[in-house]
């Protein structure tokens, strides 16, 4: 019965902040976007809300945020009441502030590793694909052989030698996840650049960044999309599993990885409290991916 | 649930040495084995342990044993000169007896009778020297090496008797020889087999996959009757906690250690098990570097000592399975422990008096930690900084990878977290980690008078005056010393209502002191 | 069709190459960490004087290029040479575990792939449909959930009730039908890890390719929509599909040591963890080059088939 409740107050929530926000956007916009936002479906609007909301917790953390981030406010485990709305953590912090700076930190440093891997990965690959011959071979060689070294093993390996500031997390993580942009990039352009509009545009002189920009990355932006929302959550696992190996965001700072991880063990005894931080992460990924796919149905050209 | 919290007194200890007299070891048994039972301790059974370690590269050689896996499956298959009793008490097992010079240089050793070998043969005075001699001289590559190095000479005297000469009087020499990296294995030439499962304790190996299994069937020629009433033993690498307990609430394993603390309370609602805790000398701690500055300011060490709030790290990381600590690592249940000295407490006024002492207003300092320097040091680590910074100490915790923490951190960085099981005595735990010289001495510390009583209670044999000795360099150490020890951190084990545990609890080291495969019973 | 055995002859000489640029990374990696073996074998109880003597009986004082050639030279042998750490036969440490991992491995893409695949292209079908958003926001709450986390619920409700064995015991004596049944709830797991992406990818791929010319005329034909994403779309999406299949069935192969901890699995991924932090370098480098050597062969599979579904790669310039 009270899961029935909690899916049909979910779908109801999310119904009404679909239509907020759609409301919302389309009063906002520019009237040359408006049919943009008109037409969105209420998946779209719904992530878009979300994301927004998720911005602005990031941006204000300090200022909404009732106490000090690593403030510690009272016992542990308290129970969900005023004034400790979510409850408070094993060290007596506050959950609802823990969170909120979480996403100051997990949503920037996420953002930050997924842009870079992308650009770095997508260039790469489609720049491999272009050229084809032994540039091709000599990369994808060597992207294979670090592919081929499992990721966790790898950051492992990487952040032990280099130390694990935030700026060598970020890189760390990026250098692993480019290598699989690439192969995506690469094995997607590989299937386009042996087109005939290519070869004309080959023809007509187009230089090499040129054709990677305007000619390739259009056409390949629709699974390279699709891949983003989803390593822009990886992100949140990759440092969620190397906090389990003891190598995560150094404390007291909070991040929604490490918090999953610190509090997982209370699931098997049905406390809900590691759900708030998964929870939020899902919610965020859920989001950013609605998002994604609404804007490869509109790159698609579909209509229906 | 029943939580037994066993505390022990070790009243009976320090008896054995008086007038450097030997006690016969078989006396000794007997009262340690009537602590046992209310009812008599049933035979049979296989005894399944979950352990929260357990790697791939354990093996049987007896200089790297250092996790509670392949510590207890050492004692399972292993006997060792001495034992220390449940009850804190040191009591003969390979050695019969033994008997001190008045200097207490030169040790005789008698070797009980009778005792065999899981492949035939009896253990003989030349199966110890080889045992103890493994460990020794410049080819060994044992971490027990330190323990045995003041061993000047080892030699037999007919088959049952060894007389060991040290280089310097040491009053507490037969309670090494219970360390666990020293079982007595069978010799050939003069040599053991590190490589061979051959020992002469109450289990024999049936099987051994490292980092996953081991299973273990009772030696039949084992020559206590009173001990190890199981039919076998399976011992099983369980490391991640939630595996661990669930394997025991669904009863696939009847013991596992180290619970995880933060749930433990929902656990014991579970009327098939309970939760077993011992205090003991187990002490988590963050030793500074005092060659260097700012830590080579005795007023910067006790501005730090007055800046944490111990109640609180018991109560947030250990849940209160343990006790408060006083920068002194001699815990409440020895002997010696000195429970009158000034208590370091939760003061940040009297911290920044302290700083400015140093003629500091402020101080910055970094600390490293790693789950691997104790469970909860990352936590404990962010309290810390937490409650220094009222007392204007500026605290950055930075987080090191377990992998290597105890080759690239520990004694490496200026302050980190670090942990001891803790000694069975004074002496060897002073001598280990806090002597001048010590190899382990992780704070680098030296005092010079404190130095000078190691030297005097070490070969003091009178019980009142190692009693003041001690007594002062526990107050020496508390006010003086580089090491910050917040708490005293219990074991704390879930054991199934099937099987029966003594009255009294080992409390010198995890699972009755590694030995609940030879002290429990099936109920 | 000759074409395509050169292709593979030819991959197969550089995958080759692959694996000792891989020995060569993982060698150099592991002689960068911090620390030896003799360090992390005696860990906390070492003193210089241990070590010293512990690093000359283990012939760690060599320089770093002799021993890696000492064990190349052993490997174009065939002999992998003994773990330090245990002095035992890389052989005899790695074969049984590599059994199991393969086993969880062909166990969960067993499950996953046929499920995720179906997933994709009803999803593809049906697109923005309640089904399409429900599957696919299901699908993504599962992936935002850390695999050890997806690990402990699945205890919570299938192994506390009894239903199923929380942990793993492989014994000789454990039949098919045990093991199955033992290796459900890690094989669960990693379906629910790796379903999502491979989802996703099937979906976008196929509807990247509904706009194109030729899938608009079918449908002009009057084709119906199952005919035209089952006969038009699928075959020529197969490319990215078949990729990240590859690179998800690797992934089981080589990235679940977190699933073998929790579910006490004895597989590769534990015994890698254990041999890089105790510096146990033959060890690393076995596994490593097992693990490549299953990388390198799934990605020559997913090239092949993408080659023969788009045979304009074959002739390229």
């Amino acid at each position: 019965m009270t899961v029935l409740l909690s899916v049909l107050g979910g779908l109801g929530l999310f119904f009404l902040i679909g239509s907020a926000a759609r409301a919302g956007l389309h009063a906002a916009a520019p009237s040359r976007h408006k049919p943009t936002f008109r037409d969105m479906p209420l998946t779209a609007s719904f992530g878009l809300a979300v994301i927004l909301f998720y911005v602005v917790l990031a941006c204000l953390a300090p200022v909404i945020a009732p106490y000090g981030e690593s403030e510690v406010v009272g016992a542990q485990y308290l129970p969900w009441a005023a004034p400790h709305y979510l409850g408070t953590d094993k060290l007596g912090r506050d959950m609802l502030t823990r969170l909120i700076y979480g996403a100051r930190n997990t949503v920037g440093i996420a953002f930050a590793t997924t842009a870079l891997a992308f650009v770095v990965g997508s260039v790469l690959g489609i720049w491999a694909a272009l050229m084809g011959g032994r540039l091709d071979q000599w990369l994808s060689r060597f992207v294979d052989a670090l592919m081929a070294i499992p990721a966790l093993i790898f950051s492992l390996l990487l952040l032990t030698i280099f130390g694990t500031s935030v700026m060598t997390l970020i890189l760390v993580i990026a250098a692993v996840d480019a290598t699989r942009v690439y192969r995506l990039a690469r094995s997607v352009a590989q299937g386009i650049v042996v087109m005939d509009y290519i070869e004309a545009a080959r023809l007509r002189g187009e230089g090499m960044w040129r054709l990677i920009r305007r000619e390739i990355l259009p056409n390949a932006m629709a699974p390279l999309a699709a891949e983003f929302g989803l390593r822009f959550c990886f992100v949140f696992l990759a440092i969620s599993a190397l906090s389990f190996l003891g190598l995560g965001i150094k404390p007291p700072t909070a991040d929604w990885g490490s918090m999953v991880r610190e509090n997982a063990t209370l699931i098997t005894f049905g406390d809900i409290t590691p759900l708030l931080p998964a929870g939020a992460i899902a919610l965020l990924t859920v989001a950013v991916n609605f998002v994604v796919d609404w804007q490869l149905h509109r790159a698609s050209g579909l209509k229906e | 649930m029943t939580k037994n919290l066993t505390g022990q007194d070790g009243m009976t200890r320090r008896g054995l040495l008086k007038g450097g007299m030997a006690v016969t070891a078989a006396g000794l048994i007997l009262p340690a084995g009537a602590t046992m039972a209310r009812a008599e301790p049933k035979k049979g059974g296989i005894l399944r342990i979950g352990f929260n370690s357990g790697s791939t590269v354990d093996n049987y050689d007896p200089g790297v044993w250092d996790t509670n896996f392949v510590q207890v499956f050492a004692q399972a298959r292993h006997n060792y000169l001495t034992e220390i009793a449940a009850d804190g008490s040191l009591v003969g097992e390979v050695a019969e007896s033994w008997e001190a010079s008045a200097d207490a240089t030169t040790w005789t050793l008698k070797i009980r009778q009778g005792i065999t070998f899981h492949s035939g043969g009896t253990v003989t005075a030349e199966d110890v020297i080889a045992s103890i001699n493994y460990h020794r001289g410049p080819d060994s590559t044992s971490a027990a090496k330190p323990i045995v190095d003041p061993i000047v000479e080892m030699k037999s005297d007919g088959p049952n008797t060894v007389i060991v000469t040290l280089s310097g009087g040491n009053a507490d020499f037969p309670y090494l020889m219970s360390d666990y990296h020293l079982p007595i294995m069978p010799a050939k030439d003069g040599k053991i087999d590190p490589t061979s499962p051959d020992g002469c304790g109450p289990y024999k190996v049936d099987s051994f996959e490292p980092g996953i299994s081991a299973s273990l069937s009772r030696h039949p020629g084992y020559w206590k009757s009173d001990r190890a009433h199981f039919d076998g033993l399976l011992l099983l690498a369980l490391p991640d906690p939630v595996a661990r307990q669930n394997a025991l609430l669904t009863g696939e394993v009847d013991v596992i250690n180290q619970l995880d603390l933060t749930t433990v309370s929902m656990m014991a609602r579970n009327s098939s098990i309970r939760v077993l805790s011992v205090t003991g000398n187990q002490h988590f701690c963050f030793p500074m570097d005092t060659r260097v500055a700012p830590f080579n300011d005795n007023n910067v060490r006790l501005a730090l000592k007055h800046a944490l709030d111990r109640q609180e790290m018991v109560d947030k990381i250990l849940y209160g399975y343990g006790a408060v600590g006083n920068d002194n690592p001699i815990g409440p249940t020895q002997q010696y422990h000195a429970d009158d000295l000034p208590v370091n407490s939760y003061d940040p006024d009297k911290a920044r008096f302290h700083l400015g002492q140093a003629g500091l207003t402020s101080l910055d300092v970094s600390l490293w930690v790693a789950e691997a320097g104790f469970t909860g040091a990352t936590d404990s680590g962010a309290l810390y900084a937490e409650r220094a910074a009222a007392a204007g100490i500026n605290i950055t915790v930075e987080r090191a990878p377990n992998d290597g923490y105890w080759s690239n951190v520990w004694m490496a960085k200026p302050w980190c977290a670090s942990y001891w099981g803790g000694r069975a005595t004074c002496d060897w735990m002073f001598s280990t980690a806090y002597a001048s010289g010590a190899p382990w001495n992780e704070s680098y510390w030296e005092n010079e008078r404190f130095n000078t009583l190691l030297l005097q209670g070490r070969s003091e044999l009178d019980d009142t005056r190692r009693g003041e000795i001690y007594h002062e360099m526990q107050a020496i150490v508390s006010n003086e010393g580089g090491t910050v020890i917040p708490m005293f951190a219990s074991f704390v084990m879930g054991v199934s209502n099937a099987v029966a545990t003594p009255d009294v609890v080992g409390a010198n080291w995890d699972l009755d002191g590694f030995r609940c495969v030879e002290r429990w019973w099936f109920a | 069709m000759n074409d395509i055995w050169r292709m593979i002859g030819q991959r197969l000489l550089l995958g080759v190459l692959t694996l000792f640029i891989i020995s060569v990374v993982i060698f150099g990696a592991t002689e960068l960490l911090p620390g030896d073996l003799a360090r992390e074998l005696l860990g906390q109880s070492a003193t210089e004087e241990t070590l010293a003597a512990m690093r000359e009986q283990l012939g760690l004082n060599d320089p770093a290029p002799l021993r890696y050639w000492n064990w190349l030279t052993g490997v174009l042998q065939g002999d992998f040479g003994m773990s330090m750490a245990t002095k035992k036969p890389i052989s005899e440490l790695v074969g049984v575990r590599l059994g199991n991992t393969l086993f969880l491995a062909f166990y969960a893409a067993a499950l996953a792939v046929p499920v995720s695949l179906l997933l994709g292209v009803l999803a593809a079908l049906w697109r923005n449909s309640i089904f399409d958003r429900a599957s696919n926001a299901m699908a993504l709450t599962a992936i935002s959930f850390p695999e050890f986390f997806v690990a402990y619920i699945l205890i919570l409700w299938l192994a506390q009730s009894g239903l199923f064995p929380s942990m793993v015991r492989i014994t000789g004596a454990t039949s098919m039908g045990e093991l199955l049944y033992m290796a459900f709830l890690p094989a669960l797991t990693l379906t629910l890890v790796v379903t999502a992406h491979m989802m996703r990818m099937t979906r976008a791929a196929i509807i990247n390719l509904l706009a194109s010319p030729y899938i608009e005329m079918a449908r002009l034909k009057g084709m119906s929509p199952v005919r035209v994403v089952l006969r038009h779309a699928v075959p020529n999406a197969l490319a990215p599909i078949v990729n990240v299949v590859a690179l998800n069935l690797a992934y089981l192969i080589t990235g679940v040591v977190v699933v073998e901890v929790v579910f006490v699995y004895p597989g590769l991924g534990q015994l890698m963890i254990d041999a890089v932090s105790n510096r146990d370098i033959a060890v690393v480098q076995a596994i490593a080059l097992i693990f490549a050597a299953a990388y390198v062969l799934l990605n020559l599979i997913a090239d092949v088939l993408s080659t023969i579904t788009n045979p304009r790669l074959m002739h390229r310039r």
